[in-house]
């Protein structure tokens, strides 16, 4: 009896399996850039899972931040980059704080990000959408404009009431401007938008 | 001392209470600020999840100009101060990518100065016990969890502040400021920053869990250096509680409002009339607190000095009352008329005394411990005596 539903798991277990495809050369050489830019090195990962159950997002992620560097060991690049976790993550640090092996997590999903972002995998459009948001408003103004952001977020999120509550409320405490604040060098943010990116494209 | 301020895109809008009470307590702590020239966004989290050049630029711009005043800067957005460090950290360790930044922001930065947080400021900067010295009204009886969150004290490589685990500066400012800080689970951990809106089922669990914490830990609010933490916190608890459908009710407040009302600031000059969850009605509750205990304690001091009062006639060891009751029958024996006249003033009742302690022993005894220990009551048993005598020789007559 129990050596059959053993079998029974065994067999629901081998068609979850998958079959590992060694990386192409070029996706080779991009993940050693993210290890690159991310300054760690993933190999030292050996799966504890301190990292997993320190996560304070854990909870909503697809991929807990010990699989996605499993899956990178792996060489199933796609996958983690597809993956919802790398948008979840808030960068709180705890991960790379607490792994005994000296891997820093965060600093990896933050060049996983990236990397999903450049390629156009937005598995998160909100968060993705929020940033765009947010940078928008610095590269205009040369500081964020926080009804700017929200109508934009709200706009390109297709949720248009959403916070629509807390503006009175924040504009009746003074925290909210009702004219974005120009700054005298905001030609030169303009320039350090541009700058980063023709520079970044060099590489 | 003097230092470049920055204040950062919050502290102009979401944070305006952390802007006006990082001022008061600079000037509260004899501290001149300077606010950096037409300062831009550090970019924050969506610079560095974008694109890290451009996280790294936008943070320099600032650091250069402040550079050029030779000033260390203070970031009191724990946000801006992580990505500030993050700047330096690079600057210093990475040429290649100094010179890249350096391009970038079109200006020479050699990140010769430093930035340093609200905390590192009051613990490092001022020190505990010259705040303590400006603290005139304590909050005495405050139950507050103090909450660092993640970004001042990690990763440790840039900050290399206090403990990335279990911090205690802002436990420490909190204890100096008569309050008494809860021991707590929740201290570092990470109220969710942006997710609250761009995620809010996510962020809004994240809220709750260190609301309910701080709450079962037996905290009645919640101190923070963090004008995100604030945010979620506050702003955002109505909508955390929502979503858990359980009321908490827990005002919170900045590290920087709390020192400047310790030092006797009223609350609404600090903005704490500006929180969304109501925070003035705790403070004015800690403040009758603190009244009822300076009373209580005066009225204990009160008793105290009443006690010592009454007991600055101490009685005398028995041994030495036997030795002065001695000496005193000795007088009573040798002079019996002088002893008799010390304790009556008429001359005729003072010679009839004076005849009772020749015949009477006993007599003679409570007469001189009664002289030791209480002169008054022996000049009424003298009388009584002479009252009783005269008594008694009337009967005898008759």
């Amino acid at each position: 009896m129990i050596l059959k539903s053993n079998l029974g798991k065994g067999e629901k277990a081998l068609e979850k399996a998958t079959t590992l495809i060694p990386l192409s050369k070029s996706d080779k050489v991009l993940l050693s850039k993210i290890e690159q830019e991310a300054g760690t090195d993933i190999n030292l990962c050996y799966q504890c899972g301190k990292c997993s159950a320190g996560c304070p997002a854990g909870f909503a992620m697809d991929y807990k931040p010990r699989e996605i560097i499993r899956l990178l060991q792996l060489d199933m690049l796609d996958k983690a980059l597809n993956a919802e976790s790398i948008w979840i993550c808030a960068t709180c640090e705890t991960c790379s704080a607490r792994c005994p092996r000296g891997v820093d997590i965060a600093s990896l999903m933050d060049a996983l990000r990236r990397e999903a972002l450049k390629q156009g995998r937005i598995t998160d459009k909100k968060v993705a959408n929020f940033n765009k948001a947010f940078l928008g408003t610095v590269k205009r103004f040369g500081r964020t404009y926080e009804p700017g952001i929200l109508l934009y977020h709200n706009a390109t999120t297709m949720q248009p009431f959403k916070d629509a509550g807390l503006g009175l409320p924040m504009m009746k405490r003074g925290k909210m401007e009702i004219f974005p604040g120009k700054i005298k060098g905001k030609d030169e943010v303009k320039q350090i938008f541009i700058r980063a990116s023709e520079l970044g494209g060099e590489e | 001392m003097k230092l470049a301020y920055y204040p950062g895109c919050s502290l102009g809008g979401t944070a305006i209470e952390y802007h006006l009470s990082t001022k008061k307590t600079a000037e509260i702590l004899g501290i001149e600020l300077e606010e950096i020239d037409d300062w831009n966004c550090c970019g924050a989290t969506s610079a560095h999840n974008t694109d890290k050049l451009l996280s790294l630029a936008l943070p320099a711009r600032n650091l250069a100009i402040a550079e050029q005043t030779g000033l260390d800067v203070l970031a009191p957005c724990a946000a801006c101060y992580n990505r500030f460090r993050a700047t330096e950290h690079t600057v210093r360790e990475d040429a290649v990518m100094k010179e890249r930044i350096e391009k970038v922001i079109n200006m020479p930065y050699e990140a010769t100065n430093k930035t340093i947080s609200a905390l590192e400021w009051l613990v490092e900067g001022i020190g505990l016990d010259k705040i303590k010295e400006k603290v005139t009204s304590p909050l005495a009886g405050m139950k507050v969890a103090s909450y660092y969150g993640c970004l001042l004290v990690r990763p440790s490589a840039y900050t290399g502040f206090d403990d990335v685990e279990n911090p205690q500066s802002m436990d420490d400012i909190m204890t100096a400021l008569g309050a008494t800080a809860v021991d707590w689970a929740f201290k570092s951990e990470c109220c969710g920053a942006a997710l609250a809106t761009s995620r809010p089922d996510i962020g809004s669990k994240m809220v709750f869990n260190i609301l309910k914490n701080a709450q079962e830990a037996g905290a009645d609010c919640i101190v923070t250096a963090c004008p995100l933490c604030m945010m979620n916190l506050d702003m955002r608890q109505a909508s955390a509680e929502k979503a858990a459908n359980e009321k908490i009710d827990m005002p919170i407040y900045y590290v920087t409002e709390l020192l400047a009302i310790a030092a006797g600031v009223s609350p609404n000059e600090v903005g704490v009339n500006k929180h969304f969850v109501e925070a003035n009605k705790y403070l004015d509750a800690v403040a009758a607190e603190r009244a009822r205990l300076e009373l209580e304690a005066e009225k204990a001091k009160a008793e105290e000095a009443a006690k010592a009062e009454k007991g600055a006639k101490p009685e005398l060891p028995p041994e030495e009352l036997e030795k002065k009751v001695a000496a005193m029958v000795k007088g009573f024996e040798k002079n019996p008329d002088k002893m008799a006249s010390r304790l009556i003033e008429d001359e005729e009742r003072a010679a009839i005394l004076a005849e009772i302690i020749v015949e009477d022993a006993k007599k003679v005894t409570k007469l001189a411990e009664l002289m030791i220990t209480d002169k008054e009551k022996a000049a009424k048993a003298a009388d009584a005596y002479v009252t009783g005598e005269l008594r008694k020789r009337e009967k005898a007559n008759q």
